[in-house]
């Protein structure tokens, strides 16, 4: 087990707080900044997705993770975020002016959701952003003379000056390192969030409003300090989004988007950043994963049966059923389904509170005790009365 | 002038009486304790003062200003800090975090700043922690201080309450029963630590207890209230042999 | 005059299915503090269970609506056994997400069983294939809105003498003010709580099999659940009698919509509702005040 000697308060304000940190980050650049000329472009565009919905599942870590607050709306935001981006770049606006506006644009309409969800909290703040996404879903689909209605809007490539020739097409690693930095940004400017005094407001205010209060914070501000804020980065991931696919419409961002977002970040663990990005891995690989299921998996287990002395027959039925589980429509439902609830279940930290418990068992070893993490039942914790 | 005064409050739920048109003012420098059996209000005029509940009617009066009206969120920034009988910790957090939320109403940094992280806000982080650093060296909490609350045990959460609200460098410091669910040994520690409090930093205080041994020891001025009226008020002894007051008691 | 009553009376109808899926949600609220954002996906399993039994197997219509409601109260208890009692106790996020995730597996397992397609219940309602409504006067109504509001008066009836007058419905109502205390006087809260899932899903089923006729069964069909929220919310979510009431203000406020105001305010009707009441009074029309104690 490492044990740091600290000297100097500034030691406890560090991002990288030792050496080992240096080294597995360090590993994980090299990797990052290599994978474009390495991958498959297929391999390599599934990673811009795991940007962009990683930059989704850092909004809702300050949100949700930091602040407590609960969205289901969040595709809302995503679809403010690439309509504005859409429509502005339709008027001739350069990708440097329109990204941030975009944000700051979204960011505004978080503000504005934040007002009446200041005086809800719990379940009724959950509904309130289903319904205001739902008004946004309709309002995309309605306000043709901006959005082009259900018939959806064609995004055109990425120009950063506007008609300088300076253009980042959406399979290019250009635009790979695009999403990049911008998620390491965002991911830094959170991590300067959680360790100063905004962060630690958004924390009292998840942990216990009526001592935040008597602390001097003042809960208003702060919640729509936290909704601006997220709304913002999730404005920015849209236009992303809106690039990577070139085209948007309101059916992309119903509330099964919304719901990937919430399973990112509970997958990935709500209680830290690190989560968001394990948990946009996992929702962005489920895909490949159900290919894979359905391409080559048949084939290998009717020929694994073979290897056990199976007739040929029943290998290639056995193989052809697990296809047809593989393919099954709705397939994908039902997994996620069952994800969030073994999840929920059996590991509500997440992925990265599964790494947490793992690296703590290596450090202990041999004293790590079972009951460590064993979690107390409760049966009369209510949440009415918050 | 008193640091603090309160001027014929009440607070009715209904057709409750919590507290019923309660006077005392509060002099700079003195520990003054509220006692009263259970559901005398005391804890109510706690939330009262800081801002919790309205007022149903009264006034009440910190340093000549009138407190009546503030939101909650700038009672702290006044002063006046509190702690909770039901211990209101962050739970998911550690100490530090805990004691740093106390350095709230002393932030300087606004959300952009501290976005970039510029010089500006890493010196500020500096000096709360050298702030925080002061509290955790006065109340001995050295060995707890990277330690989540929640894997606390009861004693040490009720020590970082007290923390907490001095670390927010409080003239006015309310304990909402601060010896509750200790034992005698901390009890005493807390004893001595009011003792040091009202000494050593000059913190006035404000108390709502009901262990009479800790109340004889650190209060100089006691009030007692019953069904929310005030019964009696003056020095420890004179309050303990008013005779309305042992009637509440022991239900005369 | 008579398009604002014929919308009025359609109104009701459906709001009184959002008023029983309401229900389903504000039962199991107020028991167990678990919002269920499954109960949409209930209500289609409800109807495909009666499909199944009507028109699949052939069984007379009202055996068949027997059988589906016993089946969704048997998988509405092992829901709870299941899913729900492992994770009592965490934090009501974590919950609202189990739930969903339950939702999501329901839908899709209703796919692959009962595959995509609409399907049709034949009810006794319909007299006739060109006859099946009532008139009153120049006023139409079809059948199987008569038979929503009648059925739903029922078991309303049903349900509040169950729970004013039985000695489970009073242990009930005790589990849902103090599950501790409740605990503590003997009282079966595990059983209780799966009791009082079974009676949900049930009630989800009935609200399932009545919608039927009128927008037969689709995996979909669970997604009313959503529209049925505002109506719980509107009732302030604990309170059995207003989330009847809170459906049917919901229904009616939509039909109307859906009349007078421009193509797209149907959809959205119920949610701007939702968000000015939430604005307005965030406990609901008929929500109670709770405060937590320093």
């Amino acid at each position: 087990m490492r044990f740091i000697f600290k000297t100097d308060y500034n030691q406890d304000l560090r991002l990288l707080k030792h050496s080992g940190y240096w080294w597995s980050y360090g590993v994980l650049a090299a990797f990052l900044i290599l994978a474009p000329f390495g991958l498959d472009n297929y391999l390599v565009s599934q990673l811009v997705f795991v940007f962009i919905y990683a930059l989704v599942g850092v909004s809702l870590t300050i949100l949700t993770g930091f602040t407590g607050q609960v969205s289901l709306g969040h595709a809302a935001f995503l679809a403010i975020g690439a309509y504005t981006a859409g429509f502005l770049q339709s008027l001739g606006v350069p990708f440097i002016i329109y990204f941030p506006a975009a944000a700051i644009v979204t960011g505004l309409v978080g503000m504005l959701v934040a007002i009446p969800a200041l005086r809800l909290s719990g379940i009724y703040l959950v509904i309130a952003t289903i319904a205001f996404a739902f008004i946004i879903e309709e309002v995309a689909a309605r306000w043709e003379a901006v959005t082009h209605g259900n018939e959806g809007m064609r995004v055109r490539t990425l120009d950063v000056f506007g008609g300088n020739g300076v253009t980042l097409p959406r399979d290019e690693p250009g635009f790979y390192f695009l999403c990049l930095g911008i998620l390491v940004l965002m991911v830094i400017l959170a991590l300067n969030l959680a360790r100063s005094p905004t962060g630690r407001a958004f924390m009292a205010i998840r942990d216990s409003e009526t001592a935040a209060k008597s602390m001097g914070v003042n809960l208003a501000l702060y919640k729509v300090k936290s909704f601006t804020i997220s709304a913002a980065i999730t404005g920015m991931a849209g236009v992303l989004f809106a690039h990577k696919l070139s085209f948007i419409s309101p059916e992309m961002f119903t509330l099964l988007l919304s719901l990937e977002f919430i399973m990112v970040i509970i997958i990935g663990g709500i209680i830290g950043l690190h989560g968001a990005v394990l948990g946009a891995i996992f929702i962005v690989m489920i895909d490949p994963f159900l290919t894979l299921l359905k391409d080559d998996v048949p084939g290998l287990v009717s020929s694994i049966a073979l290897l056990f002395g199976a007739a040929q027959e029943t290998a290639a039925s056995i193989g052809a059923a697990v296809g047809n589980v593989g393919s099954a429509p709705g397939m994908k439902g039902a997994l996620y389904g069952l994800i969030i609830i073994f999840f929920i279940i059996f590991e509500p930290y997440g992925l990265y509170g599964r790494w947490l418990k793992v690296k703590l068992y290596f450090q202990l070893f041999p004293l790590y005790k079972k009951a460590t993490f064993k979690r107390q039942k409760t049966y009369v914790k209510s949440e009415r009365n918050r | 002038m008193s640091l603090f005064q309160v001027d014929n409050i009440s607070l009715h739920f209904g057709g409750l009486r919590a507290v019923d048109d309660v006077s005392f003012a509060v002099e700079k420098g003195e520990v003054f304790t509220i006692i009263g059996p259970n559901g005398a209000g005391k804890t109510s005029i706690f939330n009262l003062i800081s801002r919790l509940y309205n007022p149903t009617a009264g006034t009440l009066t910190f340093e000549g200003q009138d407190i009546t009206k503030l939101p909650p969120h700038e009672i702290a920034t006044l002063g006046i800090a509190r702690t909770f009988q039901n211990i209101e910790l962050f739970e998911n957090a550690s100490v530090l975090a805990n004691l740093l939320v106390g350095r709230h109403c002393h932030t300087t940094t606004n959300v952009l700043t501290e976005l970039l992280f510029l010089p500006s806000v890493r010196k500020a982080e500096l000096a709360h922690r050298r702030a925080v650093e002061q509290v955790i060296e006065f109340l001995g909490l050295q060995k707890y201080r990277d330690m989540l609350i929640a894997g606390l045990p009861y004693g040490v959460r009720k020590v970082c309450e007290v923390a907490r609200a001095l670390c927010t460098e409080p003239k006015l410091l309310l304990l909402d029963e601060p010896s509750s669910g200790l034992n005698v040994e901390e009890t005493s520690d807390m004893a001595f630590w009011i003792t040091d409090i009202k000494k050593e930093l000059g913190i006035t205080v404000l108390m709502v207890e009901h262990d009479m041994t800790l109340v004889n020891r650190v209060s100089d001025r006691v009030l007692a209230l019953n069904y929310g009226k005030v019964l009696a008020g003056g020095t420890p002894a004179q309050v303990q042999s008013h005779p309305d007051v042992i009637a509440a008691y022991l239900g005369g | 005059m008579l398009d604002f009553i014929q919308q009025l009376v359609n109104g009701i109808a459906l709001g009184c299915v959002y008023g029983l899926i309401a229900l389903g949600f504000v039962l199991i609220y107020k028991a167990t503090e678990v919002v269920n954002f499954a109960q949409g996906e209930l209500l289609m399993l409800g109807g495909f269970f009666a499909f199944t039994f009507i028109t699949f197997m052939g069984l007379n219509y009202w055996i068949g609506f027997l059988l589906a409601v016993i089946c969704m109260a048997l998988l509405g208890s092992t829901i709870e056994r299941v899913v729900v009692r492992p994770i009592l106790g965490y934090p009501q996020f974590s919950i609202v997400m189990a739930t969903i995730g339950l939702g999501f597996f329901a839908r899709s397992v209703a796919g692959m069983i009962w595959g995509t397609d609409d399907l049709k219940i034949d009810t006794p309602f319909s007299r006739s294939v060109t006859e099946n409504v009532v008139r009153i006067g120049s006023l139409v109504i079809a059948d199987d809105k008569i038979s929503i509001i009648v059925a739903t008066v029922l078991l309303c009836i049903v349900l509040y003498l169950f729970f004013s007058r039985t000695r489970m419905g009073i242990a009930m109502q005790a589990t849902s003010q103090n599950m501790l205390a409740a605990y503590y006087m003997g009282i079966p809260v595990k059983r209780v709580f799966s009791l009082i899932w079974a009676i949900s899903a049930a009630v989800a089923c009935f609200a399932g099999i009545l919608l039927a006729p009128s927008t037969l069964i689709h995996t979909n069909v669970g997604f009313i659940g959503l529209k049925a929220f505002p109506a719980a919310v509107l009732g302030g979510f604990g309170s059995i009698p207003g989330a009847l009431v809170g459906g049917i203000i919901i229904g009616v406020i939509e039909q109307l919509a859906g009349f007078y105001l421009p193509q797209g305010f149907k959809d959205v009707a119920a949610y701007i509702v939702l968000l000015l009441v939430l604005w307005f009074k965030p406990d609901g029309l008929f929500g109670m005040k709770m405060r937590k104690k320093v």
